[in-house]
Parts: structure tokens; C-alpha cells; sequence
């Protein structure tokens, strides 16, 4: 578990955190959301000890990251995985000498071990045979996939994921959802991601941040999401008029109004949501 | 005020290169990956470099010694110093500036753009140490080998370029060579070699270390570290010949 009390962060005259508070869960899928600008990535680089925070704590099971030695940081940084949003593959180094580097520096074990285990957490995120591609040799998905590994390689306590999902088709971003969603109850680990993708908040939002201008705006559930309350949230999630339709039919499901088994074909053939919603119903 | 901020955020960073290694034998192979970058990297250019400015030196230094009364053992041992004294250690410096500096700069700043130097502190390196350090060392393992191979080469250059030119013979160059020989200077080409190694691969690997932006400011951090390389270089040079000549 990771706890952030009253975090603040300013570069200069601009504040980008504004005092915030919340608690990343273990064993689930805990997400940053927020516009581009609402200080998720220095949220999360706090969070790594890659920024310093201006006030404020970040408690990782127990100890304080804030007040920590440079020693007791490395420690504490060998028990974290992080995948950036570009993948940050060392471009001169395969696949393999990728994902094998954490053990190089950090493991005594010999050779064999270290590729048994290579190959084990590539077959996990389904990269097996790719062990002599450079980054350069690879799709996107597949350079996401490799940081996960290599993120994973050490069994990290802490998982960080900074918009894992930039740059690739929905497809693809559901598979990498899904991977990270598996590893992190598999393995047990507390899983920060930041993302603006909605797809992600419905699919693997276990717990939920939005930032707004830096600050905490809404927490919950990617149950609760859908219905909440918050304008600001609101004017987020529900950007384009084909998600506030969904939401229309969501609304129009819960309420047995419409059959949600049926297809969705069927449902835009008679004209979508406005034409089977009437005004009452939109006012609620 | 920028000026002193950069020289104390320049003097942080050597400060941070010294730390426990992680692993020792992963920093052991860094620092040979890093002397074979340098030194191969930069072979061929140093030799081209220097047979040439011998094979200049000894033409031009023919060229004006045209009176009778000066014997031809004059122009090898004219070349000899030149090279020994400033040529090699100096001239070579300035092109490995550009060869070497714009490669480390570069290097240093893609991986800083494209967060490898992050994803290296959050597995708990010391990037300084792993990244820098072994640059430096590198560089100084390497360029002063390389200062002592311009030496060679800038002579056996002159040499060949009196033979083949018809200027003085062979067997007059090398009788020159060896008339009037300070050991000194070639002690003085190798601290003036060790200090321009250090100055090349610091000053770079601090512009590519602290890049912030993108491949714009790539660019710009390697051209500004050459620059600077090269300015520090001769002043170095100043110097050094003022106290140590």
C-alpha cells in the first residue's frame, strides 16, 4: 500500500500538486486520471522519488519516502517496476539484455538462471521468440510489453505505468490493460497507472484518482464512474457525444427500459439513445 | 549568475559519479565497452589526422628554412617538437572534441530525452556513477594512448613527406630526431593529453546528462558541448605552457 498525504509540488511560481491525499491499494489496479496538464506524471515521479516534494508524504508500507536516505531509496527503488510511456528500452541493448539488466546488476545468479527467468516473464507477456529483436525491430505494443517485462523481472512489490496505452490501437491497449491487470493480482503488487484513456478506467479501475489543476477532484470505482456526480469529472469522462450516448444506454439498461442483451446494431438502426430516452429521463 | 550555477551544477555531478558501484562487474564492463567506443571509434581519424599534419609540418617547415647555413637535421627536429609539443597533443584534442564529445553528448541526451536514464534510477542505479564515470575513465584511458599514436604517426608523416618529396632523406630525418631530444616535452604532451581527455568527456557528459526537451535540444546540448570542450582546451593549453614549459 502506498499512502500520499498533502503532496505539493511547484516548478517555480507554478503550483503543478496542490495538497494531495490518497491511498494506492495492494493487489489492485490503482489509476491517475486527469487531462494532459493536471499533474499526473509528477504525481507519479514523486511518487518514485524522481521529483522531490515540496511538502508532504509518501509512505510506502510503512516507511516515508520523503525522509529517506539515498541508500534506503535504492532499496527501496529495487522493489519497483516502472513502464514509461515510450517503453524506455535501452536502444543498443536485445530484448533479452533488456529485460535480463535488472538481474545482471542486482542478482548473482548464473547465466542459465538469469535467461530461465528472461524467458519465463516473456513468455508471460506472451514475447517469446523475440529475445535477439532490437527495440528499433519491434511494434509499439511489443516495446510495452518488453518495459512491463523488464519491469516485472525483479517481482516488484510496486508497479508503475505512466500512460501505458500512448501511441497504440484500442486493441492492443486492452491486451496491455488486461497484462497489467493479471500481473498485479497474480503477483500481489500495488499498481499505479497513469492514464487518460477511458477505455483503461473502465476496464481494470479498481480505484480511481481524478486530478483536476492538480488537485484530488473524485475517488472511487469504475463502477461508481459512470454515475457520478462531479462536473469537472463529468466534462472529462464524457467528452465525445458517442460516450454520453453510452452512458444514455447504460442508464436506460439499469432502469430494464431497454433489453441489454440486445445488439447494439439493432438499437442505432432505431435511431440510438435520443430516440429512446425521453426528456424525463435525461433530466435524471 | 547562470554561469556559476552551471559550474556548481557541473561540480555536483562529479561529486555524484562517486559512490558504491551496484555491481562491480557490470561497471567494469561498461568501462570497456565505453574505451573501445572512444578509442576504435576515434582510431581512424587520429591516424589519418596525424600522418598529415607531420607530412604539412615538415613541408612547410622546409619551405622556410631555405638558407644554406641551416642543416636539414633541422626540419625533423622542428617537426618533432611541433608534434610532440603541440600538434599531437592539441590539434588531436580538438578533433576528439567533435568526434568523441558530440557522440557522448548525444548519447547521453537521447537517453535522457527518451526516459532510459529514468527507467535507470527507478531500478535504484546511480546513473551518475554507471553512466558518467565510466565515460570519463574511458576517456582517460583512451585519449592519452591516442595522443601518444598522433606522436608516431605526426613524425613517421614528416618523414615520409621529406623522402617522398625529395626535402631530406631519411636517414638526415631520423639522425635529426634523435639531436637535442627533450624527455620533458613528451611528459608535457601527456599531461596536457590526460587534462584534454578529462575536460572532452566531462563537459560532454554534463551538456548530454542535464538535456531537457527533445532531439532539437539534442542537437543543441552536443554542439554546445564541443564548443565548450574547445574553448576549455585552449585555455587549458595556455596555461599548462605557461606553468609547466
Amino acid at each position: 500500500m502506498i499512502e500520499i498525504k498533502n503532496v505539493s509540488k511547484s516548478f517555480g511560481n507554478k503550483e503543478i500538486l496542490k495538497g494531495i491525499n490518497a491511498v494506492m491499494e495492494t493487489g489492485k489496479t490503482n489509476l491517475i486520471i486527469g487531462t494532459s496538464g493536471s499533474g499526473k506524471t509528477v504525481l507519479q515521479k514523486c511518487m518514485v522519488g524522481l521529483f522531490e516534494v515540496d511538502n508532504g508524504d509518501i509512505i510506502f508500507d510503512g516507511k516515508n519516502l520523503t525522509t529517506m536516505h539515498e541508500e534506503e531509496r535504492k532499496e527501496l527503488r529495487q522493489q519497483i517496476g516502472m513502464l514509461f510511456q515510450g517503453s524506455a528500452l535501452f536502444d543498443s541493448m536485445t530484448v533479452e539484455q533488456n529485460v535480463k539488466f535488472p538481474l545482471d546488476m542486482f542478482t548473482k545468479w548464473n547465466h542459465q538462471k538469469k535467461i530461465e527467468r528472461v524467458n519465463d516473464v516473456l513468455a508471460r507477456v506472451e514475447l517469446e521468440g523475440t529475445n535477439k529483436k532490437f527495440p528499433a525491430e519491434i511494434s509499439g505494443g511489443m516495446k510495452k510489453r518488453v518495459g512491463i517485462a523488464r519491469a516485472i523481472v525483479l517481482n516488484p512489490k510496486y508497479l508503475f505505468c505512466d500512460e501505458p496505452n500512448s501511441g497504440l490501437d484500442p486493441q492492443t491497449s486492452m491486451v496491455i490493460d488486461k497484462l497489467i491487470h493479471e500481473i498485479t493480482v497474480e503477483n500481489n503488487i500495488t499498481a499505479i497507472i497513469n492514464t487518460h484513456d477511458m477505455n483503461s478506467v473502465m476496464e481494470i479501475g479498481e480505484n480511481i484518482i481524478y486530478l483536476y489543476q492538480g488537485e484530488k477532484e473524485w475517488e472511487g470505482t469504475n463502477k461508481e464512474i459512470i454515475f457520478n456526480k462531479n462536473q469537472k469529472l463529468n466534462e472529462f469522462i464524457f467528452a465525445s457525444q458517442f460516450l454520453r450516448d453510452a452512458k444514455d444506454m447504460r442508464m436506460l439498461e439499469e432502469k430494464g427500459i431497454i433489453d441489454n442483451d440486445r445488439n447494439m446494431d439493432e438499437i442505432m438502426r432505431e435511431g440510438g439513445a435520443n430516440l429512446v430516452i425521453g426528456d424525463e429521463d435525461k433530466k435524471e | 549568475m547562470k554561469l556559476f550555477s552551471t559550474i556548481g551544477a557541473y561540480l555536483l555531478m562529479m561529486k555524484g559519479m562517486f559512490t558504491k558501484p551496484e555491481n562491480f562487474k557490470m561497471y567494469w564492463k561498461e568501462l570497456m565497452h565505453q574505451s573501445v567506443e572512444i578509442g576504435m571509434g576515434s582510431l581512424w581519424i587520429v591516424t589519418v589526422i596525424s600522418i598529415f599534419m607531420g607530412a604539412v609540418s615538415a613541408i612547410q617547415t622546409a619551405y622556410q628554412l631555405t638558407n644554406p647555413i641551416i642543416q636539414k637535421e633541422t626540419i625533423a627536429q622542428i617537426v618533432r617538437d611541433t608534434v610532440i609539443l603541440e600538434f599531437a597533443p592539441t590539434l588531436v584534442c580538438i578533433v576528439l572534441a567533435g568526434v568523441v564529445g558530440s557522440k557522448i553528448a548525444g548519447e547521453l541526451g537521447n537517453m535522457r530525452v527518451s526516459e532510459q536514464i529514468d527507467a535507470l534510477e527507478i531500478m535504484g542505479i546511480n546513473t551518475k556513477s554507471y553512466l558518467v564515470a565510466p565515460k570519463i575513465l574511458g576517456a582517460l584511458i583512451t585519449i592519452p594512448l591516442l595522443v601518444i599514436l598522433a606522436m608516431a604517426l605526426g613524425i613517421y608523416g614528416g618523414r615520409l613527406a621529406g623522402s617522398l618529396g625529395g626535402i631530406l632523406p631519411a636517414v638526415t630525418y631520423d639522425r635529426g630526431l634523435l639531436m637535442n631530444f627533450v624527455p620533458k616535452n613528451v611528459w608535457f604532451a601527456l599531461v596536457k593529453a590526460y587534462t584534454f581527455a578529462f575536460i572532452i568527456s566531462s563537459v560532454s557528459c554534463f551538456y548530454g546528462y542535464n538535456v531537457k526537451g527533445g532531439a532539437l535540444e539534442i542537437g543543441r546540448a552536443s554542439t554546445t558541448a564541443v564548443i565548450t570542450s574547445c574553448i576549455l582546451i585552449l585555455f587549458a593549453d595556455y596555461i599548462l605552457a605557461f606553468f609547466l614549459l
